[in-house]
């Protein structure tokens, strides 16, 4: 390091090394017309996702375009309630401000219909029960409590059907 | 080394708003994507290249520009950069590629949404963190101080600034993409309000969401991608000390510099696309180019009657070509910059065959 | 059918701290000590605030000097309605100033009581100072994460350890 040299009265205080430079910046954060038709559809309890006319994949929550293709997904297709775990993690590390009890599952889940899986919670069920091909259904929070969110939506749990054949979801799994 | 010629080819821009609150940057690009490639005739599988300029600051949106490339679909995966900086500085990084010779057509996109923040507290957080950041000292602030030293050094007059604000909302009036355009007096300009004194707001560019598209091609992909494509024949950018007090900000030594490298003077333009967010800086400009009363300055109605942040330097780009390749002007010279009064400037010079 | 287009408020927050290095750490401890300092460029002239190296010849600079707190106002402009964060809530200047014994200008807000004839081009300010921190003091520092904007009591090393600059007495 290049040496400095200092003025008298520098030589002997204590020098700053550090300085905090917090900065908060604070935006009205607006989805556009694809995700507003997808979360305004879930205060319906209803979960539509959009079709690409291209490769015909299902996109979930629809972001208004193919990503393979580039294209809009317009066409829109309601998807079931349920679906299948593609993976999971068990989390054993408890974040700032969150509320959940450790050890909990987070989940990529392929709903009937779609191409791509969406993240969720996993609840209802040991953690060491959860496994990939299990068959889940979306818990909803109480009615007046429903908003344009997928936070609608508590979690997920087993809805008693027998594992989906890995051939269903390979593709995302 | 002999340089390939590259071209820019075609080129598609928004309809300019104050805010476009129906739509997320992938739903404002896709569009003019579509419209680009079709310009040029050609799908997305032609494209060796793409390349885009944003930043994710505006919006709030970390990693936007990841997201972004939803709207060209990037798979099967696709050779791409962005950089941090307005699309011009993207056009000049895919230039620098197609000279390697492995790119033969390039997409370059750039796009902003100023709207959902405030652009002038957002713009501050590009200031060195130690002695400007804390102070929240904003972009329209730092002009004003840039024009006063302007004014007080007798470069320009209020009068000057004001013209050239009348001018570019009289040139916006054929341009159907502006955000302002219209007949302003320039008596009642000055006769409004100070804003940030010595800025009128007439004498700032808007807030602005909007985005663009160029299609870049080299040699013979050029000629058969478009009848009379755009050639860069110069490019070439430079930038200035970040500590304000070393810099003489009544002048730009950097625009200077940049366009003697990117050839500019071996002959007279037609049209000049410049980049300027404020009016004094195009006088600052105009006068660093050295440019000739008789050249058509932002037939366009430039950065002043639609701004939007990280695309409006690539839209001089396109707006210059377009002249060119319909037949308009033979040579332009088009301009973009980037930090605060001036500090880094990119010239592009274009010519017809 | 008319889409209801959502909207959400989005705070980003960027809670850093930043090392200063030996060069911007002495202006900042100057200022903590009440005095401010700037440092010899290739030329031998003074700029201020200093910088690592020389904006012209990219020289690594050295020598830190101590400058005046008063000086010349170079430019200025008028902020009507301040924005969050600024140094003043009320109308103010900003201001590149340069100070005695400087060859560069720095920028900082003027403050003229709400007066915009209280300052042009040429005119003189000088800097208020925070008070120096009590031995024991607990303030917090400048810019802590819990609040964005909290009252900087006393120097602590941070550029607003000048509150503002204000027309020196004639």
């Amino acid at each position: 390091m290049t040496d400095i040299s200092l003025p008298e009265r520098l030589r002997g205080a204590e020098p700053v090394r550090s300085i905090r430079t917090f900065a908060r910046l604070e935006y009205a954060y607006t989805p556009g017309r694809a995700a507003s038709r997808f979360l305004n559809q879930v205060t319906n309890k209803r979960l539509v996702g959009q079709r690409c006319p291209v490769c015909e994949k299902v996109y979930v929550p629809p972001r208004g375009s193919c990503p393979t293709d580039g294209v809009p997904t317009e066409d829109e297709v309601e998807l079931g309630q349920s679906g299948t775990i593609v993976s999971f993690c068990v989390v054993n590390v408890p974040f700032m401000a969150n509320l959940m009890e450790i050890p909990y599952v987070g989940a990529l889940i392929q709903l009937d219909g779609a191409d791509i899986p969406i993240m969720h919670l996993i609840q209802e069920v040991p953690y060491d029960q959860v496994h990939m091909g299990m068959r889940v259904e979306a818990v909803w929070l109480p009615d007046d409590e429903i908003g344009p969110t997928l936070e609608s939506i508590v979690h997920f749990r087993p809805n008693g059907e027998p594992d989906a054949p890995y051939e269903s979801y390979k593709d995302n799994a | 080394m002999k340089m390939r010629d590259v071209a820019i080819v075609s080129f598609a821009q928004t309809h300019h708003e104050r805010a476009t609150r129906e739509l997320n940057e992938v739903e404002m690009l896709m569009p003019i994507l579509s419209e680009a490639l079709a310009g040029a005739g050609i799908g997305k599988d032609r494209v060796d290249f793409v390349c885009s300029g944003s930043s994710d600051y505006l919006a709030g949106q970390p990693f936007s520009f990841v997201v972004t490339l939803d709207a060209f679909g990037p798979w099967p995966p696709i050779s791409e950069s962005h950089v941090d900086m307005d699309g011009a500085w993207a056009v000049y990084e895919a230039w620098v590629k197609m000279q390697l010779g492995k790119v033969d057509v390039a997409l370059i996109y750039a796009y902003g949404k100023s709207s959902p923040g405030d652009i002038r507290r957002v713009l501050s957080r590009q200031l060195d963190p130690y002695y400007l950041g804390p102070l929240w000292v904003d972009s329209v602030a730092l002009a004003a101080l840039q024009a006063r030293a302007g004014l007080d050094a007798g470069a320009f007059s209020v009068e000057d600034m004001a013209r050239v604000a009348a001018a570019s909302r009289h040139n916006a009036m054929s341009n159907p993409y502006a955000q302002l355009s219209g007949e302003v007096d320039v008596a009642d300009l000055l006769a409004e309000a100070d804003f940030v004194a010595p800025l009128h707001k007439h004498d700032c560019a808007p807030v602005t969401d909007g985005a663009a598209v160029v299609v870049l091609a080299a040699g013979g992909a050029a000629r058969e991608l478009c009848d009379r494509p755009a050639w860069i024949r110069g490019i070439d950018h430079r930038i200035e000390p970040h500590a304000l007090g070393a810099r003489d900000l009544t002048t730009s030594v950097s625009t200077r510099l940049a366009a003697e490298h990117a050839g500019l003077g071996a002959k007279p333009v037609d049209v000049a696309e410049l980049h300027a967010p404020f009016t004094h800086q195009e006088l600052i400009l105009r006068r660093a180019l050295g440019l000739d009363e008789d050249v058509s300055v932002n037939p366009s109605g430039g950065a002043l009657c639609a701004n939007p942040v990280m695309a409006a330097g690539l839209i001089r780009m396109g707006e210059a070509a377009r002249r060119i390749s319909s037949g308009k002007a033979d040579r332009a010279v088009a301009h973009a910059t980037s930090g605060p009064c001036l500090q880094q400037n990119l010239l592009c010079v274009l010519e017809g065959d | 059918m008319a889409e209801e287009i959502l909207e959400a408020p989005n705070v980003v927050e960027y809670p850093f701290s930043r090392t200063t290095g030996p060069v911007v750490g002495a202006f900042l401890t100057a200022l903590r000590e009440g005095f401010v300092v700037g440092i010899k460029a290739a030329d031998g002239s003074v700029i201020v605030p200093p910088v690592e190296y020389d904006p012209f010849t990219a020289e690594a600079l050295t020598e830190i000097v101590e400058v005046a707190d008063a000086g010349e106002v170079v430019s200025w402009a008028w902020v009507a309605e301040p924005l969050a964060d600024q140094p003043l809530d009320r109308p103010f200047a900003w201001a590149l100033i340069k100070l005695d014994g400087a060859d560069t200008p720095m920028v900082h807000a003027v403050d003229t009581g709400g007066d915009p004839a209280g300052i042009s081009t040429g005119s003189r300010v000088v800097a208020r100072w925070r008070p120096p921190k009590p031995a024991g003091s607990d303030e917090p520092g400048p810019g802590l994460a819990e609040d964005p904007n909290p009252p900087r009591a006393y120097r602590e090393g941070h550029i607003l350890d000048i509150e503002c600059f204000v027309p020196e007495a004639s």
